[in-house]
């Protein structure tokens, strides 16, 4: 890629309000030209990022690019940017004219010409009142709202002013034309239809959008390249056939369309064992290596029973309006299914997977990993919790005495209060309690994915903001309040190196 | 039926309690008795032509009628800037100063017009013109606050940076989108901020200079001269007019607002 293409990047841009970081580190670029999504669900950091973009905020660290030329500190008012916002923003004391015509009626240029005396003089000059009407007429016939100048704004439908909205931000013709989930408050019909506008609007007039939406199909139909975001972080940047065909990780791949996540395991060449069996799959990963697996319901063909690769049952069927949703159960596993023929529910089938759809992703969370200490009552705290533990594992056949000393082997007493310890758990080792006094520690679950025969769910805790992933069959909700319990011999203590002393 | 009667009778009785001494005053300004209750033979405007005619009287009016709008022109220029200020602090800052400037609505009259009086002649003005226009001031600017502050949290917060984002400059998107956008609540602060100047006496007794009087200390003084005052049936024709033209403010100041419901409410059904 040529350096000059990049009309706008982003380098390690940090957004932060008081101290809660809402983007981390986020580098990016956009093409000219290019037509980029901001994907992710609310609360992601999408809106805060395009509204730096914008201007209207500042990044807490790092710096954005427009043109090769930072841009980090210059006001919205001077930046070749315009938004489309959520709703509209119309000037409801202005009509439609007047409205298209704000940005105009401000724009001052520098007319170069010759005086009476052949001199070249430079005045700065507002642009005339036939230029901004030509410039507003031609807007109106591009979002097809001709003959609505004197018309209150007010007084129009959503769709409508809708279209007023992106008429007054590209009559500026920008540089870069930005929109906040523009479609969101438009029922689905007119959604679907503005999508496709606003498509051919980007062909016709050549400006770079970004866009920012939580609607994974929006993105898919209208993009040229994705970003997919979650908790204030790049998951993915890529097209939407790499997207939603590679996904790089579970969250990617559960808020992409739908998706069937299972836990595996390599077990030999381009060969991975889940759902009991091995399958031949075309992604290169270490043998034994614990891996997610992702098959899309589209991509899971049945057959009778015995003729396909797993047998199982059919436990529902969901009528779709174009295929038939089904989940297939085998053993403890649920994989979800689409097809355009049914199966009855309970009808013993078999599935086909081809090794093609087959796609591997590294799994992130083998275990829970925190740096923690010992107490004065041998407990050990991480995490925003204190937690009782066996701390006779840090040294081998070792035991505590009354006094809540460490005897070691040979008879040496230690006092562990204050040492610092690794601390490991395991996914499934977690117990999530409703009841927020009755854990250990409490926080916040911040996602959940569903995978084959579990939920992965994600704690994340008030202060430290630390994450206790979990493995569980119980289903919870995004935002639920919930405590964490763990079993004291489930906790694993190491020493930290520094500390042994 | 009973029950309606009862309920009809009640609001009528309890508008009669609150109306009657002023439709009163009213009748008896177009009569020449001295004491209202005498009714002296016949109907006359012969008060409301000494009222015209007395110099005095007419002075006072319009010192009231120029304080008035001084001070409320005032108030509600710095009534509608501290509320924006506030409004775009960050919340600490806006919840404080937000009590800050309440404290006179609640404070004891008395008291604020003690302090002004004293802060006043501390600064060694004294009680002047100055010191006048700064109680009423104080008086009257916690009330456009309140009035202007509720516009700016229904107002879109999308729409200045709107303005901002189309090119326009702080100081533009605040006279061309924010303003137009309050103008009904600064409005209506400044019709409060008017009556409130106008009919106030304890403020206006204790900071204006020993010479100058309005309408509400002129009467004051006049009756706590045991109404032997040769103007004192003239105030009659005074009082009627102050009500009526304040009646006529209250009746325009509802139907603006009542226009601008009626607009948002379209707003919203769409």
């Amino acid at each position: 890629m040529e350096k000059e293409e990049k009309i706008i990047v982003l380098q390690d841009v940090v957004k932060a309000y008081d101290g809660q970081v809402a983007v981390e580190k986020m580098n990016f670029y956009v093409r000219k030209g290019e037509f980029v999504t901001l994907l992710g669900p609310s609360g992601c950091g999408k809106s805060t990022t395009l509204r730096m973009i914008a201007g209207f905020e500042m990044p807490t660290e790092g710096k954005i690019l427009l043109n090769g030329k930072d841009i980090t500190t210059v006001p919205p008012y001077e930046r070749p940017i315009n938004t489309v916002f959520q709703r509209y923003a119309l000037f409801p004391h202005l009509n439609v004219y007047d409205n298209i015509a704000y940005g105009l009626k401000l724009k001052r240029f520098r007319n170069t010409y010759i005086d009476k005396n052949g001199k070249e003089k430079v005045k700065i000059e507002k642009l005339s009142k036939a230029v901004i009407d030509a410039k507003v007429s031609r807007v109106l016939k591009l979002v097809d709202l001709e003959e609505f100048e004197k018309r209150d704004v007010t007084t129009l439908s959503g769709g409508q002013q809708q279209r007023i909205a992106i008429a007054r931000a590209i009559v500026n013709e920008p540089e870069i034309l930005l929109l906040d989930e523009p479609l969101g408050a438009l029922d689905l019909k007119m959604r679907k239809d503005m999508q496709l506008e606003l498509k051919e609007m980007h062909q016709k007039l050549g400006i770079t959008f970004i866009y920012v939406t939580h609607d994974q199909e929006e993105a898919l139909t209208m993009s040229d390249t994705v970003v997919v975001m979650s908790d204030g972080v790049i998951q993915q940047i890529g097209t939407p056939k790499d997207i939603y065909n590679e996904p790089k990780n579970s969250f990617v791949a559960d808020f992409i369309g739908e998706s069937n996540i299972f836990s595996g395991t390599m077990v030999g060449n381009k060969k991975v064992r889940f759902i009991n069996k091995v399958f031949d799959c075309v992604d290169d990963f270490p043998v034994n290596e614990k891996v997610d697996v992702v098959v899309r319901p589209e991509d899971i063909f049945l057959a009778d029973e015995g003729k396909g690769m797993v047998d199982g049952v059919i436990i529902s069927s969901i009528f779709k309006g174009v295929h038939y949703e089904m989940t297939f159960k085998v053993g403890k596993t649920e994989v979800l299914i689409q097809d355009t023929m049914e199966r009855k529910v309970g009808e013993r089938c078999s599935i086909h997977i081809r090794p093609d759809d087959i796609h591997i992703m590294e799994k992130e969370f083998d275990c829970n990993r925190y740096d923690g200490y010992i107490t004065k009552r041998n407990t050990v705290c991480f995490a925003d919790g204190e937690f009782e533990c066996d701390v006779t594992q840090l040294y081998e056949k070792s035991h505590l005495d009354e006094e809540g000393y460490l005897v070691l082997e040979n008879g040496e007493k230690i006092d562990l209060t204050d040492v610092d310890v690794k601390v490991e758990v395991g996914l499934k080792d977690i117990e999530i309690i409703d009841n927020e006094e009755d854990g250990d520690a409490c926080g916040n679950i911040i996602s959940i994915v569903y995978k084959g025969d579990h939920y992965q769910v994600i704690i994340r805790t008030d202060e430290e903001e630390e994450d206790f992933v979990v493995d569980t069959e119980y289903v919870w909700n995004e935002n639920d309040r919930v405590s964490v319990k763990i079993p004291p011999n489930k906790i694993k203590l190491k020493l930290k190196a520094v500390n042994q002393k | 039926m009973v029950k309606k009667i009862f309920q009809r009778g009640y609001i009528w009785l309890v508008l009669a309690f609150l109306y009657a001494p002023i439709l009163l005053l009213a009748v008896y300004s177009f009569n020449n008795s001295q004491v209202i209750g005498q009714w002296s033979d016949e109907w006359t405007v012969d008060l409301y032509k000494q009222l015209f005619a007395s110099g005095e009287l007419m002075t006072t009016v319009a010192n009231t009628l120029i304080l008035a709008f001084v001070s409320s022109i005032i108030s509600t220029v710095l009534g509608t800037m501290g509320a924006i200020g506030m409004f775009y602090s960050k919340k600490r800052t806006r919840n404080a100063l937000n009590t800050v400037t309440q404290i006179p609505v609640i404070n004891a009259e008395i008291v604020t017009a003690i302090s002004t009086a004293l802060v006043c002649t501390m600064f060694a003005f004294g009680r002047t013109y100055v010191s006048l226009l700064i109680g009423h001031v104080i008086l009257t600017f916690p009330f456009v606050v309140l009035n202007v502050t509720p516009k700016l949290k229904q107002m879109d917060s999308n729409l200045y940076e709107a303005a901002l984002d189309l090119g326009a400059t702080p100081t533009q998107a605040l006279f061309k989108v924010v303003i137009p956008q309050i103008l009904p609540g600064i409005f209506s602060g400044f019709l409060i901020a008017i009556t409130l100047s106008l009919d106030d006496y304890i403020i206006t007794t204790f900071t204006k200079p020993s010479t100058f009087n309005t309408i509400s200390t002129f009467v004051f003084d006049a009756y706590a001269k045991g109404g032997r005052s040769a103007d004192v049936p003239a105030l009659r024709a005074l009082s009627t007019i102050i009500f009526a033209v304040i009646i006529i403010m209250v009746i325009v100041k509802n139907i603006v607002s009542n226009k601008q419901d009626l607009k948002t409410k379209g707003e919203k059904r769409r």
